[in-house]
């Protein structure tokens, strides 16, 4: 069976193109970057192309890029970091609806004595950025707000909520893992202090990430026991990875155009058909500015793991905000945090596309989605209810 | 990806008895849109209402919750009341090849559903359960709010299905999966149905050697004390401990605070309580 692939926001395709930059990395050109023979500085001149390819699609400066394991170690060593240079500040902003790499961290400092604040969205999922602005103090250390949301795809406004973070002598990092690629960035005209990104969103390899560390701003590494990445991450580099997340990046800068028009209106499509031929949706932030990419779909009186289970047996592929799906009993904190009604957080699913989503694979979503809604709807007590109105 | 049975998955895929009986002699609802699945059963009796004929559900929930519902109406179909009542939720996850122990509270709901079912139609209070409406009147103590699963059920299911943690009850029944506020109390049902007497000194040994004392020690520090000081801007180091004589060294905001006297009241307080009443605490300069 073939994969109609829509769930490109838990992780993406690795380019063939990518794939291949990377390829000679391993058997054939395994040197170490830091070595002192030619073996090994041929490999560091690819380390440095890549880091320069990063820094080029987000605006930075290539000594202002740090390559970790993942996205998560990003926002872990963003996080910490910020605690250490400011050891006499207890205060950390955060929001609601944050991924759990920066969410599970905060809650795990706050039962160690820090304080924290995680702001609240609204029915949109957006942010009020008075909010932030009465919550930031002398004493906050850092704000991790996300740039754009997983579950949602809605964009936060950084930029504004990082000039107010500025103000008050606080660092201001951003989980960027899901707008890297899809929105264009720009460090060079930014108040950012830190930035994380992850390579397997942007059809890099699983197993590497960025943490973008603006130039003068202070960093105490999360790894020691090595010079590499300038001290700021120590550990031999994971060379061939790096190069291929480089290689993703240059891509991906070529392809923004591409994400801004076609994958945009493919998403416009399938939201406007779906909505169209299933009654009772909604979509989730549908109100306000998202991904382009992204769509998540809240259909009442269903819920999620049935609805994936019967994509699935139609080659499709989503992801869903439901409990059932991930083991945990209640719905997304997202969608919870949003306001969500329980009738439609347990039935959400979302449909994330890529530059690779093909206008056949919005066409079987479409034509094989409202058959499914219908038939859970009817074996279920409340969609007869419903439908019998 | 769950690891489903063939099984389940075929009767999810294919599910047996969906619809309803209009004139059913038993209806038996559990579960709501609120704790993401709800189940409808319906039962109609022989003309001598002895043995089930027929059996429909209507469910709203995940593809274990359909196949557990739609493995229950095969299993009650030619049985007496009795007799179904003797189903357990362990043989309907039997029935379906097993399912992931996360998913158990399927099951759960569907031997609910039946038991409801038949406790309505023989007009007897329906039997204490969590899932759904009518949970609010039903006997014992709300522990899970989330949920509203009284203690009585909880430990009917812990009992039946031979539960020894609160991870397993959570699974089985859904409790403190939301937000957890009830686990301690969940871990007390176990213990109580395990007929362990819960004492709450057993927990510390008789007789403190000195290197279990001083581990203790450092742990009510680091766990119980550091973390309150640090809320005040504070801080201590421990720098020695003589027998019961432990001796800190105030840091940060504590350093000369002038009511450092009664912080360190306060530090012997907690080891008093958590680990041995004999404790004294000196503050040094360290």
């Amino acid at each position: 069976m073939r994969e109609i692939y829509l769930d490109n926001n838990a992780t993406t395709k690795v380019d063939e193109r990518v794939f291949e930059e990377m390829r000679p990395y391993f058997c054939e050109l395994y040197g170490n970057p830091s070595s002192m023979h030619f073996f090994g500085g041929q490999v560091q001149k690819k380390v440095d192309e890549a880091r320069a390819r990063v820094a080029s699609l987000l605006g930075a400066l290539p000594d202002e890029i740090v390559f970790t394991a993942c996205g998560t170690e990003s926002d872990n060593a963003a996080i910490r970091s910020a605690l250490e240079v400011f050891p006499e500040k207890r205060h950390i902003i955060t929001s609601r609806v944050e991924h759990p790499a920066v969410l599970t961290q905060c809650r795990n400092l706050s039962k160690r004595g820090y304080r924290i604040t995680e702001l609240n969205v609204d029915g949109n999922g957006q942010l009020d950025l008075s909010e932030l602005e009465r919550m930031v103090d002398e004493d906050t250390a850092i704000v991790s707000l996300m740039y754009a949301n997983n579950e949602t795809g809605v964009i936060f406004p950084i930029e504004e909520a990082a000039k107010i973070v500025k103000k008050k002598g606080a660092l201001f990092h951003t989980d960027a893992v899901q707008a890297v690629g899809k929105i264009p960035l720009n460090m060079a005209e930014s108040a950012i202090d830190m930035l994380s990104l992850s390579g397997h969103k942007l059809h890099a390899p699983k197993g590497v990430g960025v943490l973008f560390v603006r130039r003068g701003t202070p960093f105490r590494p999360m790894l020691v026991g090595g010079h590499q990445e300038r001290g700021r991450r120590a550990g031999t580099e994971n060379t061939a990875s790096i190069i291929a997340m480089g290689k993703a990046c240059q891509l991906a800068e070529q392809y923004m155009a591409e994400e801004a028009g076609r994958v945009r209106e493919m998403r416009d499509r399938l939201e406007r058909e779906l909505t169209a031929l299933i009654p009772n949706t909604r979509i989730n932030g549908g109100g306000t500015e998202r991904l382009p990419n992204t769509l998540s779909i809240a259909m009442e009186f269903v819920e999620g793991e049935g609805i994936l289970l019967l994509l699935s047996e139609k080659g499709i592929c989503a992801s869903s905000g439901s409990a059932c799906t991930s083991g945990s009993l209640e719905p997304s904190h997202v969608l919870r945090a949003m306001g969500v009604p329980f009738t439609c957080a347990h039935g959400s699913i979302r449909f994330s596309l890529s530059r690779f989503t093909t206008d056949d694979d919005i066409d079987a979503v479409i034509r094989e989605l409202p058959p499914i809604i219908s038939r859970l709807r009817a074996m279920s007590p409340f969609g007869r209810e419903f439908l019998n109105k | 990806m769950w690891d489903y049975t063939d099984k389940v998955k075929e009767h999810f895929l294919n599910p047996r008895n969906v619809g309803e009986i209009t004139d059913a002699d038993a209806v038996g609802e559990v579960g709501s849109l609120a704790c993401g699945d709800a189940l409808k059963l319906f039962i109609k009796l022989d003309e001598n209402k002895e043995r089930i004929v027929d059996a429909k559900f209507q469910t709203f929930g995940c593809g274990s919750a359909i196949a557990s519902s739609s493995a229950l109406t095969e299993m009650v179909k030619g049985k007496t009341l009795d007799e179904a009542l003797e189903i357990t939720n362990q043989q309907i996850a039997d029935f379906l090849g097993g399912l992931p122990e996360e998913k158990m509270h399927c099951s759960v709901m569907g031997q609910e559903a039946l038991e409801v079912a038949i406790a309505k139609y023989r007009g007897v209070d329906a039997p204490a359960h969590g899932h759904g409406h009518d949970h609010v009147e039903t006997e014992g103590e709300l522990v899970c709010k989330c949920f509203g699963l009284t203690d009585v059920f909880l430990k009917k299911v812990i009992a039946s299905n031979k539960l020894t943690t609160a991870e397993q009850v959570t699974h089985f029944t859904k409790a403190g999966g939301a937000c957890g506020g009830c686990i301690p109390k969940i871990k007390e049902l176990i213990a109580e149905v395990l007929g362990e007497e819960k004492k709450v000194a057993a927990e510390k040994p008789a007789k403190l050697t000195n290197l279990r004392k001083m581990q203790l020690i450092q742990e009510t520090l680091e766990n119980e004390v550091r973390p309150q000081l640090w809320a005040d801007g504070g801080d201590l180091e421990l720098i020695d401990i003589d027998g019961s004589n432990v001796q800190v060294a105030f840091r940060k905001a504590c350093a000369g605070c002038a009511s450092s006297g009664y912080t360190a009241k306060f530090v012997e307080q907690k080891l008093r309580e958590l680990v041995s009443p004999d404790i004294t605490v000196q503050e040094v300069q360290g």
